[in-house]
């Protein structure tokens, strides 16, 4: 056993928090107000290799090993979680599955322009009826001659009104089939944005593919094991959730110190009362037990041993935790807290999406239980 | 033994509620979105006498007493938390203080058109160093002949920019502290030096708005002092016992609303081959909703009860304003998470109820302050003093 980060992983770190107070912190209101990313963080970002993140070095990525990419997510989500769900969305919900199950031909068409922020990616799985019940989606692929006409729509598609790259899933005669979608391919239109209580810096759109027209080479991974494509991305994107709702917590924990020290009644700071110790030593317990099952989930990630099970398990855990110290620190601000000058509201809003997005926490609490079940041979349905 | 509520109560909710869903229900996600409750559903709620639900018709009011208040508050709560939070503020502590602790004329001046819904009232305490300690508000007011000259800076304040008449919280002995050198007024807003500071931009009850109120060498005459001179801290902690018990009723409005979505929705979206309603962690939720709210609903009406029949109340109405506010909060997100991403989505009404429904952990004592006037309820006749 050892719990210590390489001296490279060190550097990085270093590197990234830097980045993120510098550059994303700034910023971070200023997205939630105007409800967008400038795009020259974006920019910023590619010079510095994030949206290259997990593409290996040989490929002109930046070859992070995924313990350093979450270290990445943990700085940014706790300079702006709008950020570093745009940034994951790209890295992970994108690219990984174009690495993983992509051929050499899509890996030479996409990977480049993906790297260097020519292209954002964008992951178009949910449906108006198939929300957590994914595998009912309807959007259907149909052959013709050389490729396939796409019909359906898709929603709450992040990253939507930006992206160059979608990754759409859709039934096809052998099942669920996972494609590359060019935003420009004829018959794809980017719809309506979601207005949302909180990330407002995020764009997520419906996605309306009308007879739209994707050459059989991009179909993604094997026809008819779209749900592979998608089970697998989504295990790995619940990690990197993980390191991003740390990242959040990690902030609003240290927004809620700083607010107790600073803010007096009854003749002293109200951290030395009780309750505020309560509301600051439970946060804290929280945040380090989140930090260990994220960094062991990104650990196994990067031994190829990440299931299931421990992806749900990091998921679940780091978001509700998350939440809760958000509420649990606006509670420490007191009035202030509920004021849109203070980051605790900002966070308060932002972090109720994690136990929502890429899978519900009810979604994720069946998935544990049914693995536990499985070793039992009971099998449960959801 | 009797828990229905008498003829005259069940026509009042009705009447309550048809104005709430015809009136304001249609303009609850304006209110959010502009930022105000259009002065024109004030009026239409003060032509119907809503302006002043609590206080005896002598004084312009319905006579309506705590219950009715209530009843009031949890209809306004289910569909409007802006609105709600308007007519509280006004009602339930501005004209409250003054229908507690006035003399028959400043009634008769006040609480009159107050009641009437002819002005609007507006409660101040808070100071950016006085939240939770309220006693350690710096407001001054210093005696000059026939007037009090008042100088301060209040914050929070609800319904500051609307408000017409002001009860506002000064130090008039610092010697003194809180117990004696603390008194209430009565202030216009047309008193020279008197005015509306900086608006505060908030997270939720948006349509209610909140600013600072500065005092720069305001006089106000020493007939305007409310309650004893010096008693103070006595008229606002009167004021705020009965406030915490209909903010409580709002509360109650606000959970049920979110019980009523959640099973609209549970009922109509189906996943994995039937409606949601059907998995155990979806019903389950709403089990744990319906049970908290008919817990809440007893506290709340009990502790009305209380209040109109001249019974002991303080520990009670702190129970209904943490039991409330935490069963609304609780509400919300299981309804929240019951829409799935729908929720979190402006475009549903459960988003906005999030928003507003967390300032009620905090506002007119925090939750924590609640539970010291619990614990040292209960623990005073015990012979242990709580101090926070």
């Amino acid at each position: 056993m050892d719990f210590t980060l390489t001296d490279e992983q060190r550097m990085f770190q270093k590197m990234f928090a830097e980045f993120a107070l510098k550059e994303v912190q700034p910023l971070a209101e200023h997205i939630d107000r105007q409800e967008e990313i400038p795009a020259s963080l974006f920019q910023k970002a590619a010079e510095q290799g994030f949206l290259a993140a997990l593409i290996p070095e040989e490929k002109g990525g930046a070859g992070l090993d995924f313990v350093s990419y979450c270290l990445l997510l943990e700085e940014l989500a706790a300079a702006s979680m709008s950020f570093a769900i745009a940034v994951n969305v790209h890295n992970v919900l994108a690219v990984y599955p174009l690495l993983t199950f992509g051929t050499d031909g899509q890996k030479a068409r996409y990977l480049n322009a993906l790297a260097f922020g020519e292209c954002l990616g964008a992951f178009a799985l949910t449906e108006a009826g198939a929300g957590t019940d994914a595998g009912a989606l309807a959007t259907r692929a149909t052959r013709d001659g050389d490729g396939y006409l796409l019909r359906g729509s898709k929603h709450w598609v992040t990253n939507g009104a930006l992206a160059g790259l979608f990754v759409v899933f859709a039934r096809t005669e052998e099942g669920i089939s996972a494609f590359l979608v060019d935003r420009d391919a004829p018959g794809l239109k980017v719809g309506y944005r979601e207005k949302t209580l909180g990330l407002r810096g995020l764009t997520c759109n419906t996605l309306y593919l009308d007879g739209c027209r994707v050459p059989a080479e991009n179909l993604l991974g094997e026809a008819g094991k779209g749900m592979r494509v998608a089970g697998r991305t989504l295990d790995v994107t619940r990690v990197a959730l993980g390191a991003i709702s740390l990242g959040g917590a990690r902030a609003a924990l240290e927004a809620g110190v700083q607010c107790s020290i600073e803010h007096e009644q009854f003749g002293g700071p109200i951290a030395l009362k009780q309750i505020i110790q309560k509301y600051v030593a439970d946060a804290a317990t929280e945040v380090e037990a989140m930090r260990c099952l994220v960094y062991r989930a990104a650990w196994l990630v990067d031994q190829g041993q990440l299931d299931t099970y421990t992806a749900s398990v990091v998921k679940l855990f780091a978001s509700t935790a998350a939440f809760r110290i958000a509420n649990s620190m606006l509670q420490v601000h007191g009035g202030y807290g509920y004021m849109k000058e203070y980051a605790i509201e900002r966070m308060y809003r932002d972090f109720r999406a994690l136990e929502i997005i890429e899978g519900t926490s009810q979604i994720q609490r069946f998935l544990i239980a049914r693995k536990i079940y499985k070793d039992r041979k009971l099998e449960i349905q959801p | 033994m009797d828990f229905t509520f008498p003829k005259e109560y069940e026509l009042f909710r009705r009447m309550v509620r048809e104005f709430a869903e015809n009136e304001v229900r249609p303009l609850a996600q304006e209110i959010d979105r502009e930022g105000r409750v259009p002065m024109e559903t004030i009026k239409k709620a003060a032509a119907l006498g809503l302006m002043g639900v609590p206080f005896p018709q002598e004084y312009g009011g319905m006579g309506g007493g705590e219950t009715g208040y209530c009843i009031l508050m949890e209809e306004l709560g289910r569909v409007c938390t802006s609105t709600a939070t308007v007519i509280g503020a006004h009602t339930g502590i501005g004209a409250m203080a003054i229908y507690l602790d006035g003399t028959p004329e400043q009634k008769e001046k006040y609480l009159t058109p107050l009641a009437r819904g002819e002005k609007i009232a507006a409660f101040a305490l808070t100071e950016a160093g006085a939240g939770s300690d309220a006693a350690a508000i710096k407001t001054r007011a210093v005696r000059d002949g026939n007037y009090f000259i008042l100088n301060g800076t209040k914050q929070f304040i609800t319904n500051g920019p609307q408000a017409d008449i002001v009860t506002v919280m000064a130090v008039t002995d610092p010697s003194l502290g809180a117990r004696g050198g603390v008194t209430a007024f009565i202030v216009e807003k047309e008193f020279p030096g008197f005015r509306v500071g900086s608006h505060e931009n908030k997270m939720g009850i948006r349509g209610s708005a909140t600013s600072e109120l500065i005092f720069e060498d305001c006089p106000v005459p020493a007939e305007n002092v409310l309650g004893q001179f010096g008693a103070g801290f006595i008229t606002f902690m009167k004021t705020l016992d009965i406030g915490r018990a209909s903010l409580g009723a709002a509360c109650l409005g606000g959970a049920q609303a979110a019980l009523e979505l959640a099973m609209k929705w549970a009922k109509v979206r189906e996943q994995f081959g039937g409606p949601i309603a059907q998995k155990q962690e979806v019903h389950f939720m709403i089990a744990d909703m319906a049970t908290e709210i008919e817990a809440l609903r007893s506290l709340i009406y009990r502790t009305a009860w209380l209040i109109d029949t001249g019974q002991p109340h303080i520990k009670e109405a702190a129970m209904c304003k943490v039991f409330g506010s935490e069963v609304a909060s609780r509400c919300i997100q299981r309804a929240l998470q019951i829409y799935g991403a729908l929720g979190y989505s402006r475009d549903y009404p459960i988003e906005r109820a999030f928003r507003d429904a967390r300032i009620a952990e905090i506002f007119e004592g925090t939750n924590e302050i609640q539970r010291i006037v619990i614990a040292s309820n209960l623990f005073r006749p015990e012979g242990v003093r709580i101090s926070p």
